[in-house]
């Protein structure tokens, strides 16, 4: 996929973030360096509370770093931009908007040129896409957790942004649904060569979906290894059945597994140590 | 109409039905002095007499006519006021002790002060009233936005809102609960106020008439006029809390 030497999209250079909080100064995120090029997909993986949404909301412009230097296509991030879409780990449906009002939110908003005559029919294609159409008038409130996180998806697919931050975005999902978004995601970007930066838990779904994946330590985020993956673009389910697949997976999850027992000594109380 | 209406509708009637007997009951009793309670019968009887012979409606208009007004013109300094105090931390960190020291003043102690900066005409009361809500509406507007969370207005910027469609789109949207529960509040305040500000010497109005029906010791107007404020002030709330649901449908809320 990067085989050829492509664009810079996103780079970290030596950032590091403290956050300052009542018991002091918590380092969050220490000296983390990558690059994203365009048409990259990076698979973020660490133990939770280790600095990954943050590392992501960085380059989504809301935390500034420390020191260091997040650019975007080479400008220091200012702040939040379309062009860099995000779905956060709390969704953030608008409770106010039903499901349709939700997903033409941004279709509606001066920035983004969508023509009246075309927002319906946008519309209409995501409630389908992601299954709620017949949620189409509901209010949030009515929507089980799922539902929520799939129009999350939907209400950010639908204004089509270049670079998309996703950070867990299919944690609250069933497997099977699980399932269909991730080929989904990778159908999306056939069609519409996205570059994409992905928070998950799941080893198996950063394999399956990214190009490349970077595995952070516990608190304060430092980087571990960065794999590369070396299945090419279609991918199908049939990928996780490759020994390949598999022997990859279990170097991951080695490396991960190592980073959560790092972060229960650290988080373990001194009272409960025997 | 089904049963379930019904079933609330008698639901709801029951208390005051009881409220009625226990009336009579305190009354035969015989533990207290008879001449000293009206009955309700009477009351009815004495609010039908008022309402025909001595402009009841004329004094409830006045009344109801200062609280609107009081109210509104409370809630509409006190909506910017408190939404910029709940905004913008540094505003509230400079302005909440002053507005803890005014809102702990009750507006009877201002009373003699009121009446020699503004007379003893209406708007005497206007301003007693404007006190009242003003800082009842701006102590809940600020404590509303200042919850708000910044993950919507986050949202909406990802999504490519500039700063008057995040304001248009998702601030007054998330406003608008707040300053619905404002003026509820504020209305509450304006009617307990609403006796203190009609002692300044008011002709008209539930108040005054209270207060001229206290000089003569006529206990039936009294109750007449404390009744009249209850059902008015009920009301009120009724209509607001209709229009809250209306507005508010998207909200998740503990209903039983
Ligand atoms: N605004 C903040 N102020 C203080 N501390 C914060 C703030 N935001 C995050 N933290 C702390 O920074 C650490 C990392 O948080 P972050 O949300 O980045 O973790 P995460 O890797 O995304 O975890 P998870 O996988 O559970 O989502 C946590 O310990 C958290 O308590
Ligand atoms: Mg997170």
């Amino acid at each position: 996929m990067n085989s050829q030497p492509s664009i810079k999209r996103a780079q970290f250079e030596n950032v590091s973030l403290s956050f300052d909080t009542p018991k002091g100064i918590l380092r969050v995120v220490d000296d983390v360096s990558y690059d994203i090029h365009d048409g990259d997909f990076i698979a973020v993986i660490g133990p939770s509370g280790c600095g990954k949404t943050t590392m992501m909301s960085m380059l989504a412009g809301f935390q500034k770093p420390t020191t260091g230097e997040v650019l975007f296509d080479g400008h220091p991030v200012k702040g939040p931009g379309p062009e860099r879409g995000v779905i956060f780990q709390e969704y953030g449906v608008f409770p106010w908007l039903t499901v349709k009002e939700n997903i033409s939110f941004g279709l509606k908003l001066k920035a983004n040129h969508v023509p009246v005559k075309e927002q319906n029919q946008i519309c209409e294609h995501y409630l389908a896409l992601m299954g709620l159409s017949d949620f189409a008038n509901s209010y949030p409130k009515h929507l089980s957790g799922g539902m929520r996180q799939r129009l999350a998806i939907a209400r950010a697919y639908a204004v089509k942004p270049q670079f998309l931050l996703m950070d867990e975005p299919f944690g609250a999902l069933d497997a099977q649904t699980r399932a269909n978004m991730q080929n989904l995601l990778l159908k999306v970007l056939a069609s519409e060569g996205k570059t994409v930066m992905l928070i998950t838990h799941s080893v198996e779904e950063a394999i399956y979906l990214a190009s490349r994946i970077v595995v952070v330590t516990a608190r304060p985020a430092r980087i571990k290894e960065i794999i590369d993956v070396p299945f090419a673009y279609p991918r199908d389910e049939s990928l996780q059945e490759r020994p390949e697949f598999g022997e990859l997976r279990s170097h991951i999850r080695e490396l991960v597994m190592s980073e959560y027992r790092a972060q229960q000594a650290q988080m373990r109380p001194a009272s409960f140590s025997e | 109409m089904n049963g379930s209406v019904a079933r609330r509708f008698l639901l709801g009637l029951l208390p005051w039905v009881g409220a009625i007997l226990l009336w009579y009951a305190v009354r035969w009793s015989g533990f207290v002095n008879v001449s000293l309670i009206p009955a309700p019968h009477q009351v009815a009887a004495k609010f039908v007499e008022l309402l025909l012979h001595e402009g009841l409606l004329y004094d409830i208009f006045a009344s109801t006519r200062r609280v609107f007004l009081g109210v509104m013109l409370g809630i509409l300094v006190a909506v910017p006021v408190g939404f910029l105090l709940g905004w913008y931390r540094p505003a509230r960190t400079f302005a909440d002790p002053m507005i803890n020291f005014f809102r702990a003043l009750p507006p009877i102690a201002l009373i003699p002060l009121v009446i020699v900066y503004f007379g003893v005409d209406e708007i005497a009361k206007l301003v007693i009233l404007f006190y009242a809500s003003f800082f009842a509406g701006v102590i809940v507007m600020y404590e509303g936005v200042s919850q708000i969370t910044p993950l919507y207005i986050r949202v909406a910027q990802t999504l490519g809102a500039g700063e008057m469609e995040i304001f248009r789109k998702v601030i007054i949207p998330l406003t608008v609960p707040h300053i619905l529960t404002a003026l509820r509040v504020a209305l509450g305040v304006a009617w307990a106020t609403l006796v203190a500000s009609e002692l300044i010497a008011a002709q008209r109005g539930l108040g005054a008439m209270i207060q001229n029906a206290s000089t003569y010791f006529l206990l039936d107007v009294i109750y007449v006029g404390i009744i009249c404020i209850g059902c008015i002030a009920l009301i009120m709330d009724t209509i607001l809390r209709r229009i809250s649901a209306r507005l508010l449908v998207w909200q998740e809320r503990a209903v039983a």
